[in-house]
């Protein structure tokens, strides 16, 4: 089983994303359960989201206490919430920012981890840019799918056409797919370095 | 069709299935979902022949809804929480007329302190009110006993409440199979009612009832739901034959052959227990689960034989009764009236506290040693309550206890369960 933690703030689309990248999963055969936590849902608070992606029925319903991967939404809760509580030896990160690692402060912490698999991708900024609105999720799933590889961005697309019609749908799915090329071309340089 | 959706999406489509013709509710969390696709659902004419009626409270939608029944309308509503206390006195009016509507409620606790998530003191509260309560493990399950929910109801003309865990399962999207309108249709005939409220000829309904009859009308009630314990396996039978899986039934064992230890619980922590069982059983202990999809009628004698082999009995429960601890247990020690076994109740999961396997395991643990207290809390911080009685020994005033609690816990934006 494959457990996703999304950390982000109210109105960022945090339980939209889980939901989304449910679907993508269900859409390639897989099994997938997605929840939101269940704490407070104001504009603007922390909010917390899950999925988990497995071949089999999903009967667990705890929340993800040790995810095998993060995607953090609002790089300011960093400093707010345990959002790295858990996270396996192996899991993956990506969070949402056009700067490194490094910028955030998360240098030392990032080399307890495999450095391929720590990623970040300017969602908010694509956003605006395809969406007009400073939603991230979708553009976070398409750079999930490349850093994953657990999902497809073709999934991934259908998932967003699943929540939305229309021009959202479509600028969602441009930020998802320049997401997903951003992050491929960061883990080819993460690779060689 | 096999589709990955919201189970209060999955509810509403498969209530809509059932071609109900007078829908009424008052938006309540967590169960505002479920209304809203209805409600979309009528707007949009894909659900023909149906009026939603929007009311001012919840205890004007389970009126509406007697008025709409006595009329000889199939009608559906949905509630919640402090939304089901207010209509408690049309509720008990429902059953005791014998109104075959059918109610989900997406289960949540009930203030003060003021919480909108999941636990079944809401449920437990109205449990001898004469309605039939079915609990759903999955959200494939909460849409499936939707449908066997309405035949039950008109079959013996009185009415069922399905209880979806709220958030956990009115708010999770998962797989499951939607069912096409001829399953439906094949499973659930017209609604054929058994009294109904007709100009051309006329009956009254709601007469007072004295002594010389009251104590055999409310017999008809007991009866009624012991014909339930009957039909309840068949429906589920029935409905396995047209749809092709499993769903309903009043209980279910889970691993409980030569199990020394079985844990009972209700809703959807049954899968979490059952992973919690398989984790114990690959360590070689012999526990089993015993889950209740049928907690009014209570399957008294399935209770019985499903427990009487074991040990100990671990009755995991969502709700407390305040001053003696359990509800459910209460009705599982009826059900073992002279076997001897050890029992153990655990409340956990209140306003939502997560329930997890962890916490599964250490009172498992304890219980298999027997050094588990008779009645325990999950989870339960004993120190932030020490806290608060010692703030109360040392002042008169020491003031409000929730927000007491809240300042002594600090920021609870920062944890993740």
């Amino acid at each position: 089983m494959f457990q996703v933690r999304i950390h982000g703030r109210g109105g960022q689309g945090v339980v939209t994303g889980a939901e989304m990248l449910s679907i993508a999963a269900f859409l390639q055969g897989r099994h997938a359960q997605a929840f939101p936590s269940f704490g407070s849902e104001r504009t603007g608070a922390p909010v917390v989201a899950f999925c988990r992606i497995a071949d089999r029925e999903i009967r667990l319903r705890e929340p993800v206490l040790e995810p095998d991967a993060l995607i953090i939404q609002d790089p300011t809760l960093l400093h707010q919430v345990d959002v790295f509580g858990g996270l396996v030896k192996e899991g993956y990160i990506l969070i949402n920012t056009a700067g490194s690692f490094a910028d955030l402060g998360l240098g030392d912490f990032a080399k307890g981890f495999r450095h391929e698999r720590l990623c970040t991708v300017p969602a908010t900024e694509l956003a605006l840019k395809h969406v007009g609105r400073p939603v991230p999720n979708a553009a976070l799933l398409g750079g999930f799918a490349a850093l994953s590889g657990i999902i497809s961005l073709d999934s991934v697309a259908h998932a967003i056409r699943d929540k939305f019609s229309g021009k959202i749908a479509d600028g969602n799915i441009g930020a998802a797919s320049e997401a997903y090329d951003y992050v491929q071309k960061e883990m080819e340089e993460l690779s060689h370095a | 069709m096999l589709k990955q959706t919201e189970g209060s999406h999955a509810v509403a489509e498969a209530v809509a299935l059932c071609r109900p013709e007078v829908i009424c509710a008052y938006p309540i969390s967590p169960q505002t979902h479920i209304v809203e696709g209805l409600g979309e659902l009528v707007k949009s004419g894909q659900l023909q022949n149906c009026e939603f009626i929007n009311v001012e409270s919840e205890f004007a939608a389970m009126s509406v809804a007697i008025g709409a029944s006595a009329g000889g309308a199939r009608a559906y509503t949905s509630t919640a929480s402090q939304g089901l206390l207010f209509m408690a006195e049309a509720v008990y009016n429902a059953s005791g007329l014998g109104l075959p509507i059918v109610m989900t409620l997406a289960n949540r606790a009930i203030g003060a302190p003021i919480n909108i998530w999941n636990d079944h003191t809401d449920a437990m509260s109205v449990r001898d009110s004469g309605w039939i309560q079915l609990f759903a493990e999955t959200n494939q399950e909460a849409a499936d006993l939707h449908i066997q929910a309405f035949r039950l109801a008109e079959e013996l003309s009185i009415p069922v409440m399905v209880c979806m865990d709220g958030f956990i399962l009115t708010h999770a999207y998962e797989r499951l199979d939607i069912p096409t309108q001829e399953q439906v249709d094949a499973y659930l005939p017209p609604y054929e009612p058994r009294q109904v409220l007709d100009p051309r000829e006329p009956v009254s309904i709601g007469a007072m009832v004295g002594p010389e009859a009251f104590m055999e009308v409310r017999y008809l009630a007991h009866a009624k739901q012991l014909q339930a314990l009957e039909r309840i396996p068949q429906l589920a039978a029935e409905f396995r034959t047209i749809f092709g899986r499993d769903s309903g039934g009043l209980l279910h064992t889970y691993r409980c052959e030569d199990a020394e230890t079985i844990v009972v619980a209700l809703g959807s922590v049954l899968g979490t227990v059952k992973d919690t069982v398989d984790e114990m059983r690959d360590q070689g202990v012999k526990i089993g689960v015993l889950g209740l999809t049928s907690f009014r009628p209570f399957p008294l004698a399935g209770v019985r034989e499903a427990l009487q082999n074991a040990q100990r009995v671990v009755v995991l429960e969502k709700a407390l009764a305040v001053g003696i601890g359990g509800i459910v247990s209460t009705n599982v020690r009826m059900a073992l009236s002279g076997i001897h076994l050890h029992g153990y109740t655990v409340v956990g999961g209140l306003g939502g506290r997560a329930i997890t396997r962890k916490a599964l395991h250490h009172h498992l643990g304890l219980a298999i040693e027997d050094k588990l207290e008779p009645v325990s809390f999950l989870d339960l911080n004993h120190e932030v309550v020490e806290r608060e009685l010692a703030r109360e020994r040392e002042k008169r005033r020491s003031g409000p206890m929730a927000e007491n609690i809240l300042r002594d816990i600090g920021v609870v934006a920062a944890k993740i369960s």
